[in-house]
């Protein structure tokens, strides 16, 4: 596990320092390879109820990707998509090509136990298992058969340092961790997400339970995620896509209206949709 | 979904600006018709009136700043505003240049007259033209007019350049003339500057409109 932990640490550290220009941290590294996940026309219904048309579109690997739009625009849907969260739904049809790392997650052949282990998930509402926050945090391990007490400590310290929220509870780690606060919870779920080594994280609105402060933590650890993960983070804050993402997909009724830089969008959108959903002149 | 007190508040910035446009355009007018009529009382009016458009000019600025930190805007309001915030500027150095005709020409009234004032007249005309036209593209967001009045800057610059060259003749000539011949040079530098500012506003508004910056290149100005 450890040795894939500096596998997927990103390219030669000595390039980004000899950036002399003060540019934001995403714009700093050139893109990592080719986009991590690729959907192609991807269409979705349940039952009747056509909820995504033709959606294309590419998610650069080790990048934050905000997805925007109106609550029942898709974007939570096609989320799911990535990890095959809809599967749990009745009735539900998916087509078009949805595919990670090259792999066609909707195929027969494919293993949705290794999907959802390479694409981790946090939740709008934190939902850490009635567990001590060790257990939270190598729960995922377990499952695999991990037992070894060497490696799911190091798995444990490395995975709550990463969600910057080691030292806030390393002297409390058998303690419940029910017993944290909004923020910390939902910070123990990104630990939790982690410590699998997954390469993507999806976020669907991972702060809209939190206040200012703990959804600027979330925010900040966004940003030193992005260095080793790919994150798709569904929002219905606009100022928290314009603050964390590199990219923005905007959707309106199913259908993916535009997808640009986060800059752009936010600043000189192509669309008269997004212009008029970002400076809340909808209807 | 509106935002009636936003639109409001961006619609109150527009008027501000706007009024602040017809401030300094007819200040522009009075400070050269005080120098061409010789009437002092004209040009000591205008340089007394350059308060109001300073306080006009904070008022606008906290709008603008109360927008940004209040409403958060975003695409076309925050383009709209941070321009807003330079066009203010703009508008607020082009008093000052009316200020500094008018301290000009009231050097200039006693004094008996180098020549018939006639590039001088010109180049207020233009250059009041391009504040009006720039300001009127502001409104309409009409970056074809913002287009035209870029052009323009090229004329008032030409005829600064002809005021230069005539009076560097009078003044080899006369060393009595160079006192009266500098103060007519500075004044088609401060409405050469005027032209400038016009110009700087008619670039502005092709961002709000476009979103395009065509600071700095002179090729991108003619649109595509």
């Amino acid at each position: 596990m450890a040795e894939q932990q500096s596998s997927t640490t990103p390219g030669d550290p000595g390039l980004r320092i000899h950036t002399e220009l003060p540019t934001r941290p995403a714009e700093a590294a050139a893109p990592a390879g080719p986009p991590d996940i690729v959907c192609s026309s991807v269409n979705l219904a349940y039952g009747d109820n056509h909820v995504l048309h033709d959606i294309s579109l590419e998610i650069a690997t080790r990048r934050a990707t905000a997805f925007i739009g109106p609550s029942g625009c898709g974007k939570s849907t096609l989320l799911r998509c990535f990890n095959r969260m809809n599967d749990l739904i009745d009735a539900v049809r998916i087509w078009g090509g949805i595919r990670v790392k090259g792999l066609d997650i909707n195929a027969h052949t494919t293993d949705v136990i290794e999907v959802r282990r390479r694409i981790g998930m946090v939740f709008q509402k934190s939902n850490p298992f009635p567990k001590s926050i060790y257990e939270n945090v190598v729960y995922g391990l377990r499952i695999a058969g991990v037992n070894d007490r060497a490696t799911l400590d190091e798995a444990a310290e490395r995975s709550l340092r990463g969600a910057a929220l080691w030292d806030e509870v390393k002297d409390r780690l058998q303690e419940s961790g029910l017993g944290l606060s909004g923020g910390q919870m939902q910070r123990l779920c990104i630990a939790r997400a982690i410590a699998v080594e997954p390469e993507i994280i999806l976020m669907d609105e991972p702060c809209s339970a939190l206040d200012p402060i703990a959804t600027l933590k979330i925010e900040e650890l966004i940003y030193e995620l992005k260095e080793r993960y790919t994150i798709v983070i569904v929002t219905h804050n606009l100022q928290q896509a314009a603050r964390v993402s590199d990219s923005t997909a905007f959707f309106w009724l199913g259908k993916l209206v535009e997808f640009a830089s986060t800059a752009d969008v936010f600043t000189a959108p192509r669309e008269k949709l997004t212009e008029d959903y970002i400076t809340g002149r909808f209807g | 979904m509106e935002r009636h007190h936003f639109e409001a508040d961006l619609q109150a910035l527009r008027n501000q600006l706007l009024t602040m446009g017809g401030l300094v355009e007819e200040r522009v007018h009075r400070a050269v018709q005080a120098l061409v009529h010789r009437r002092e009382e004209d040009a000591a009016r205008v340089i007394a009136g350059d308060a109001e458009i300073n306080e006009l000019q904070m008022a606008i600025d906290e709008r603008c700043l109360r927008l940004l930190a209040t409403q958060t805007p975003l695409a076309s309001d925050l383009r709209l505003i941070t321009s807003s915030m330079k066009i203010n500027a703009d508008l607020e150095r082009i008093g000052d240049q009316a200020v500094n005709i008018a301290e000009s020409a009231l050097t200039l009234i006693p004094q008996p007259p180098l020549k018939p004032l006639i590039d001088i007249p010109r180049m207020a005309v233009l250059a009041e033209k391009m504040i009006r036209d720039a300001l009127d593209a502001f409104v309409r967001k009409d970056a074809a007019l913002a287009r035209d009045v870029l052009r323009r800057d090229d004329e008032v610059d030409d005829l600064k350049d002809q005021v230069f060259r005539e009076l560097l003749t009078y003044m080899m000539a006369d060393p009595g003339t160079i006192q009266r011949a500098l103060s007519v040079i500075l004044i088609s530098r401060n409405l050469e500057r005027i032209g400038d500012h016009a110009t700087n506003i008619a670039e502005d508004v092709i961002f709000i409109a476009e979103a395009k910056d065509v600071r700095h290149h002179a090729e991108d100005r003619s649109g595509r």
